[in-house]
């Protein structure tokens, strides 16, 4: 006995708009914590950690997200014995996920600050986490916005494979609902269609913002 | 921790796992050449079409951009047969994945044909080019060039993320893979190793790219470095 698509299908698809926004903003806070030490580690003078950083990046980098996840959610399985929740997978997943990608982003930032303002603080008294945290880094986050925030899209959009594991989010509540209603050519593009608000706002306001900053910096746009 | 992994079962099923990495490159190149030949028409579209076109263009790129693959996948694969639209899993996976490889390609495009310096495209006019004469001469080998590495790195993108095509049965690697782990219990051994294939194929893949960008652009030139690593 199928369904149809009502009001109250709805607001179960619009419900599990909260899951989606939860998971991206886990995985971005602890992406960043990871990332910062991630591109810390990969600008350092110290080869080793360098080394340890850049394979990392490069391991995430050049592997399926969906494999991570399945990765994450069948190796904690056989290392626990215990048959786990999606939850506590998906969440370590997209953080290492997030991890990798925001401290090459950053890395990025970092290395793009002029070697005078490195030698400047070096000259100042001013311990080499001063020289850090008060020089290097205020300019490179500046840097840096443009290119997270559009990360961030591309993390939101990446949450939907949670679903493929069993996790109750947007995508997930879609299909859900297909079971029910049988009505694909409805749900499907509702659903795009809430990604779709979720993302092009901050997809604009990465465009606008590293407008801004190529401005600040004297990247002028071509005549 | 009482578990003991067994590679070896792995082994065993080597030719499968095989089997399916084939399907993920022979879907990835197939779905690079469509994709990117339906960009290059998008961005001269976008670039010197009418404007209900270019914005038509425009609307595509920021559809396919800010929503997920997965859902990209779904509409083509379960909502277009409620409009007579049938296909296989893996007819459906290609089509997805050169629909959304045709987005970003024509984004990425698109900010090639704008570093083409002006003065040239003036040039183009004086001689009394054509519209598709000046991106066919002028612009598109140039805008190529400019944005190789940026689509080397998609296309690896594109590699990777074939793997959510498993998620409408399509069998590529990560299909095959899920069939064995399911009925071998040995999910990790099987993920493990799978995931080695893909970061095989990822580096190979960059290294390829890297190849043909330089026997294209750098080779014999005096110069070396537009490639951004």
């Amino acid at each position: 006995m199928s369904r149809d698509f009502d009001w109250s299908a709805f607001l179960f698809i619009l419900g599990a708009v909260r899951w989606t926004i939860v998971l991206s903003l886990i995985a971005f806070a602890g992406g960043a914590i990871g990332g910062l030490v991630l591109a810390i580690a990969r600008t350092s003078r110290f080869v080793v950690l360098r080394g340890l950083a850049a394979v990392y990046i490069g391991v995430i980098q050049g592997t399926p997200v969906l494999m991570q996840l399945f990765i994450v959610f069948y190796g904690l399985a056989v290392l626990t014995g215990l048959r786990i929740d999606p939850w506590p997978a998906v969440t370590i997943a997209f953080t290492m996920y997030a991890a990798a990608f925001l401290g090459e982003i950053w890395r990025g930032a970092i290395q793009a600050i002029p070697r005078q303002q490195w030698e400047a603080a070096a000259a100042l008294p001013l311990s080499p986490v001063a020289q850090m945290r008060n020089v290097i880094l205020p300019q490179a986050f500046r840097i840096a916005i443009p290119p997270t925030v559009g990360f961030l899209v591309q993390l939101i959009k990446g949450t939907s494979i949670a679903s493929i594991i069993g996790f109750v989010e947007l995508t997930r509540a879609g299909q859900l609902i297909v079971n029910v209603t049988f009505q694909p050519m409805i749900v499907y593009p509702i659903i795009a269609a809430l990604y779709f608000a979720l993302c092009w706002p901050l997809s604009l306001a990465a465009l606008r913002l590293e407008g801004r900053i190529d401005a600040a910096l004297g990247i002028g746009k071509r005549p | 921790m009482k578990y003991v992994f067994q590679f070896g079962i792995v082994r065993d099923h080597l030719p499968e796992l095989i089997h399916g990495a084939w399907l993920t490159l022979q879907l990835s190149f197939s779905a690079f050449g469509l994709g990117f030949a339906l960009a290059v028409v998008l961005a001269f579209l976008r670039d010197a079409g009418p404007t209900p076109v270019r914005r038509a263009v425009g609307a595509y790129v920021e559809l396919v951009r800010n929503t997920p693959f997965l859902v990209q996948l779904f509409i083509i694969y379960f909502s277009l047969p409620e409009l007579g639209i049938r296909m296989e899993a893996t007819t459906a996976a290609l089509i997805g994945m050169s629909l959304n490889f045709a987005g970003y390609a024509t984004e990425i495009l698109r900010s090639g044909i704008d570093a083409v310096p002006n003065p040239q495209i003036e040039a183009g006019h004086s001689l009394g080019f054509s519209r598709l004469e000046i991106f066919r001469h002028i612009i598109v080998f140039q805008a190529l060039r400019t944005v190789y590495p940026a689509l080397a790195s998609q296309f690896v993108l594109l590699m990777l993320g074939s793997s959510i095509v498993s998620a409408i049965s399509a069998e590529e690697l990560t299909g095959i893979t899920n069939t064995l782990q399911s009925t071998t219990f040995r999910a990790f051994e099987f993920y493990f190793v799978a995931t080695g294939m893909y970061l095989a194929m990822a580096l190979g893949a960059r290294a390829l790219l890297h190849a043909v960008y330089w026997s294209a652009f750098e080779r014999g030139q005096p110069t070396r470095g537009a490639w951004a690593r």
